[in-house]
């Protein structure tokens, strides 16, 4: 037992742990297996012909790809954002500010009518995009916008507050030592900063792995081309077939939970080699 | 006693009934698919009238709209229908088979295959059609862009496939694969898969997109009388298929919500003289032969064939087209 509980001055581990532990089974744990044990009505020849059907194949990879992409351009510029929030005044700051929220706030099938009639071939932005020959509603590009739009928030905020906290001090003595201002950048800033980015990049990709509303609208889902995972579970349920839909959906989970562990771990690994530096 | 006793006896009486009342004013639930919003909204403030003034009880008719194949998961799933009134036989007998919510002769206990009114399917055009679409054929050529929802979740979309399916069989001496290929040419000319009707019908007239719509024909309809003939023509194919939308009392729902006599008489009286009227109004062809002929000047006679003729009925058609691996499926994956 003293082995497992760790000494800690902290009183209340045991009801402290006790309370998480039933949350998280309540809230995630019961949830979850549900679908587990609703898959297992499936022989396993049955469940791998459900899982790897071309249509459900080519829809993971435009679900993680998209996913994918769009975090990666979210990590990027919500860097961006969160620096220019945090490090210069301007006016209407907080104005900006509370914009980035809205992706957050609004809920995600407006989020995706509005992208769809901002792109489509009539819209504000698709009028002048369709004559360059570049198609955005109704194709995986569609995808790839609805799924930054909603992603964005989570990196800025994650960001936000490390960058805020970060010690003046620190880039004022690097200046005196004679860095420069790429140096401080490189050297101190982003290292500070890497394991918040890296949550807000998983979160921004697990949010949009298991986003539906808002790209619905604009994916066109045609099968083969432009139909997410998530979708694919939609039309088996609409079809009756309640165990193809949970076994689709034990295949995301599982993908997602491998996907979320490797970036955890990566996570640590930064956030300790960055303690030894 | 005391007067404040009997005062208070009174007023205790006097809630019970008043809540007694509040529990009499009974309500049912019509759960419908895409395109009937207006028809059952009509239908509903005639049918609440009709009720008072028979029966003196003043009652509530909710209703609730979606993809047919959505509707129906969602009845399986607990929502109280006390009436279903679906695109299609497929997706009661579902209900039916899944819940044993309604009985499995559901579809002999009112006249004409329980469908009151009856639809088609036609395509809807751009004003001056400029493209030329006259029929089911020019849906293939390479430059027409085709818009129709996805036959897995509409109910809508599986009439539009099988009235297509229909005319390549006719055209071809019924050679199946040459209907195949007929099917693979026009589903190449789709570049939007909507879950339901109504979402197909937005994208063609609000977002541009496409230039033909294959729709319901009430559906087309609703949108030359919303947007004006100005800017959309309805093209009628050379043939086309019997769409029967039926409807049918949720038997276990509708005894539990003790309102069984109500949603009796709500589907009895879509086969009235007034009933039929609503759904002519609403562009429906109404099953009723008086009704259909006041009304013939506005449904044009086309060719049309039923889906016992062509496909065998609902359960054959939805296992060799529709269901996972099917035809359907065979269009996409092969390409």
């Amino acid at each position: 037992m003293s082995t497992f509980k760790q000494y800690s001055v902290l009183p209340g581990f045991n009801l402290a742990l006790g309370f998480t532990l039933l949350y998280l089974s309540l809230v995630v744990l019961i949830p979850l297996s549900a679908a587990f044990i609703h898959s297992a009505k499936l022989t396993w020849p049955e469940f791998w012909s459900t899982v790897t059907a071309p249509r459900v194949i080519a829809s993971y990879r435009l679900t993680f790809g998209a996913s994918f992409a769009a975090a990666v351009v979210n990590a990027f510029f919500g860097l961006l954002v969160a620096w220019v929030l945090v490090r210069y005044p301007f006016p209407g700051k907080r104005l900006v500010d509370a914009l980035i929220d809205l992706p957050f706030a609004l809920p995600t099938s407006v989020a995706g009518i509005t992208l769809t009639a901002i792109y489509a071939g009539n819209g504000w932005i698709g009028q002048y995009l369709e004559p360059l020959g570049i198609k955005v509603a109704f194709t995986p590009i569609g995808v790839f916008v609805a799924l930054t739009f909603i992603g964005l928030p989570f990196v800025v905020r994650t960001v936000q507050p490390v960058l805020e906290d970060i010690e003046k001090e620190l880039e004022e003595a690097a200046a005196m030592l004679g860095a420069t201002r790429w140096q401080i950048f490189r050297r101190i800033i982003f290292p500070t900063i890497l394991p918040a980015l890296t949550t807000g990049f998983a979160l921004a990709f697990a949010r949009a792995i298991g986003e539906y509303g808002s790209v619905i609208f604009i994916a066109g889902n045609i099968p083969m081309i432009s139909e997410i995972t998530p979708l694919l579970i939609i039309t088996k349920l609409e079809q009756y077939d309640y165990t193809g839909a949970t076994a689709i959906a034990v295949v995301m989970l599982v993908i997602s939970f491998i996907l979320l562990l490797i970036i955890n771990l990566l996570q640590w690994w930064v956030h300790h080699r960055g303690i030894k530096v | 006693m005391q007067f404040n006793t009997w005062l208070s006896v009174g007023l205790l009486i006097l809630v019970m009934v008043n809540s007694n009342q509040a529990l009499a004013d009974r309500a049912i639930l019509n759960v419908s698919y895409d395109p009937t919003r207006e028809l059952y909204e009509e239908y509903n403030r005639k049918f609440t009238r009709y009720w008072q003034e028979k029966t003196g009880e003043k009652i509530t008719v909710r209703q609730s709209h979606g993809g047919s194949g959505k509707q129906a998961r969602a009845v399986i799933d607990g929502v109280p229908a006390d009436v279903v009134t679906l695109a299609l036989a497929h997706d009661i007998d579902a209900i039916s088979e899944q819940s044993g919510l309604i009985l499995a002769e559901w579809q002999k206990r009112l006249s004409n295959n329980s469908s009151p009114y009856l639809s088609t399917i036609v395509l809807l055009v751009r004003k001056d059609n400029p493209k030329g679409i006259k029929d089911w054929d020019d849906l293939i050529k390479p430059d027409v862009a085709v818009v129709t929802p996805n036959p897995k979740t509409s109910g809508g979309a599986r009439w539009n496939y099988l009235a297509a399916w229909g005319f390549a069989l006719k055209k071809h001496d019924g050679d199946e694969a040459k209907a195949q290929e007929f099917l693979t040419r026009l589903y190449k000319n789709v570049s939007i898969l909507d879950s339901g009707a109504r979402g197909s019908t937005i994208n063609f007239i609000q977002r541009g997109i496409g230039d033909v719509l294959i729709s319901w024909e009430n559906e087309a309809f609703l949108a030359l009388k919303e947007y004006g003939p100005e800017k959309f023509e309805i093209i009628m194919p050379s043939i086309s298929i019997l769409a029967e939308p039926p409807v049918t009392v949720v038997d276990k729902n509708a005894d539990r919500h003790g309102v069984r006599n109500i949603a009796q008489a709500y589907l009895e009286y879509l086969y009235s003289k007034e009933g039929q009227e609503i759904a002519a109004r609403n562009f429906y062809r109404p099953s009723d032969p008086e009704i259909a002929r006041k009304y013939a000047h506005q449904f044009p006679a086309i060719d049309l064939f039923t889906i016992n003729e062509v496909f065998g009925g609902w359960p054959k058609a939805q296992s060799i087209h529709f269901k996972d691996g099917g035809l359907f499926d065979k269009i996409y994956v092969n390409q």
